[in-house]
């Protein structure tokens, strides 16, 4: 059995894992535990507890649990409406192509849309309320941010819905199942993979996006994503950088156990 | 779609036209004369002539698609590579333990891939730009790679290799002739998911990619901080159609082979 396929194939992907999955992984612990001048410290971590770090961490968690949750009451009805319709492939094919328009173009499409004279001030207006600035704003970041991802999480729900089979539902109402009790007691724990497959694609990139916060919210909102690349390229402080891209790390390992799934299946 | 009930629509419509809408508006604009995103003077499509005529925009534009073709190509290698051995390998614990791996990779933040590449590249001398993006773009295709063929492999009847080794085939036979033309599909849409990753990535291109080298995201971020730029609004109708073709490309041939054998492609 074992030596069915040679091992030759496995050592560039060993190497790789070598160098680029778990080196880089010990280069950030190791920078965390440096201070400016390369000497050894526990400093970054201290700081990292004061209370300007941890309200900064508190926010952005918070800020990514409600874009979660927007993006997954949106996302859910749509997969679920999508499923049903005739030509339902096609139709998801119509929510993967604005996710694969650059990010970038999408986030400054924005800067036009909610700025002082674009159309959402000029329907605004209509009713006599005066222009004001939306972008920079809390709400034009979560906006954004659920705008972005919404394909994300609509492909694996729609995926895990496609697969359940219509009988079980059939069979809940013939038992005498209300919608809604169908809906909790038997939709909702056969797709509730789909599920977190989405919070997956959706809680870690609203953790560390930096862009849409430095295009979108100016400074008004500062994520654990924009702290490391200010301190990585502005301020120049690899260390403190390192120890807050560490702590990102710890939260996606945690979240990753929140929803965990095999190893098999893709991204989205 | 008759058996949906009117909210039901309503909904489904009001997504896309919320999906859609900054699209056609990045586009519409494309065409306007004046040179802002509000107020519409005139048709005209000299934002699109300027694209072409930017010398240094085609520049980052064919630098873009290098990068995404060579890393594409290259990790879809390695990563068919690393499939075919993660598969070989018997051990489960071993087996899992490189899995568990290689979804680190693809669930780490960009910003923290970004980060640590920057201070592996400074480390070990490697000099930012052409170089550093593209080792960096292959390291995080590669993993995806890994997961679009993985299921294939799985699938495989082991029957076959054994077959083909009782026929008298050599590794390196059934290794051409048997593995990789069973898992062709799976190839292929690890290459297709590596090119858009490529194409899409920014943050980590961000960290790693020098004074003298742009890709094209980097190059719209760098431009929108400063303020609105209608050339990247006809840059952005040309890739949306470019887009466009694509999808409905892909989405016929994983069609044909959804017919096939059942698989889902991309998603």
């Amino acid at each position: 059995m074992r030596d069915r396929v040679a091992k030759g194939p496995l050592i560039p992907y060993l190497l790789w894992i070598a160098f680029f999955v778990i080196a880089p992984i010990a280069l950030i612990v190791y920078y965390s535990m440096l201070d400016l001048n390369g000497n050894f410290t526990l400093e970054n971590y201290k700081r990292f507890f004061s209370p300007v770090y941890i309200q900064m961490t508190l926010t952005s968690f918070f800020y990514a649990v409600i874009i979660t949750f927007f993006t997954l009451l949106i996302s859910y009805p749509m997969a679920f409406i999508l499923t049903k319709t005739k030509h339902k492939y096609l139709w998801l094919m119509f929510i993967i192509i604005p996710s694969w328009i650059n990010l970038l173009l999408k986030t400054y499409a924005f800067i036009g849309i909610f700025g002082l004279y674009g159309p959402i001030n000029a329907v605004v207006s209509v009713f006599g309320i005066e222009s004001q600035q939306i972008l920079f704003t809390d709400f034009s970041f979560i906006f954004v941010s659920v705008y972005i991802f919404i394909p994300f999480m609509i492909i694996p729900i729609f995926n895990s819905l496609d697969k359940l089979n219509p009988t079980l539902v059939d069979a809940a109402r013939d038992l005498g199942a209300s919608p809604f009790t169908t809906f909790r007691r038997v939709i909702w724990p056969l797709t509730i993979e789909g599920v977190k497959s989405g919070i997956q694609v959706t809680f870690i990139p609203a953790l560390s996006l930096f862009m849409i916060t430095r295009l979108i919210a100016g400074n008004q909102v500062i994520t654990l994503g924009t702290a490391i690349e200010q301190q990585f390229l502005v301020a120049q402080n690899w260390g403190m950088g390192s120890t807050i891209a560490v702590f990102l790390v710890l939260i996606m390992l945690v979240s990753m156990l929140f929803t965990g799934r095999k190893a098999k299946g893709g991204r989205v | 779609m008759n058996r949906l009930s009117t909210p039901a629509k309503i909904y489904v419509a009001v997504v896309f036209i919320i999906l859609y809408a900054p699209i056609f508006y990045l586009i519409f604009y494309s065409f306007n004369s004046g040179g802002s995103m509000h107020n519409f003077e005139s048709f005209t499509l000299e934002h699109y002539q300027a694209v072409f005529e930017d010398s240094r925009l085609l520049v980052i534009l064919i630098n873009t698609i290098i990068i995404a073709l060579l890393s594409s190509l290259i990790s879809t290698i390695l990563g068919t590579l690393g499939a075919i051995g993660i598969v070989s390998i018997k051990n489960r614990k071993m087996r899992n333990t490189l899995l568990s791996l290689n979804n680190i990779m693809i669930v780490s933040p960009d910003v923290v891939i970004g980060a640590s590449f920057l201070i592996l590249f400074t480390m070990i001398g490697v000099k930012l730009g052409f170089t550093s993006v593209l080792i960096s773009h292959i390291a995080f295709s590669i993993p995806i790679v890994v997961l679009m063929v993985l299921p294939k492999l799985l699938e495989m009847n082991p029957n076959l290799i054994d077959a083909a080794q009782d026929l008298g085939a050599t590794k390196r036979d059934v290794l051409y002739r048997v593995i990789v033309p069973y898992i062709k599909p799976g190839i292929f849409a690890g290459f297709f998911m590596a090119l858009t990753y490529s194409l899409d990535d920014f943050a980590v291109t961000f960290f790693v990619t020098g004074n003298g080298f742009s890709t094209l995201s980097v190059e719209i971020y760098s431009i929108a901080r400063v303020g609105i730029s209608l050339t990247i609004n006809a840059l952005s109708g040309i890739i949306f159609v470019v887009t466009v073709l694509i999808v409905i490309g892909y989405y016929f041939v994983t069609r044909r082979t959804k017919l096939a054998n059942g698989g889902l492609g991309r998603l």
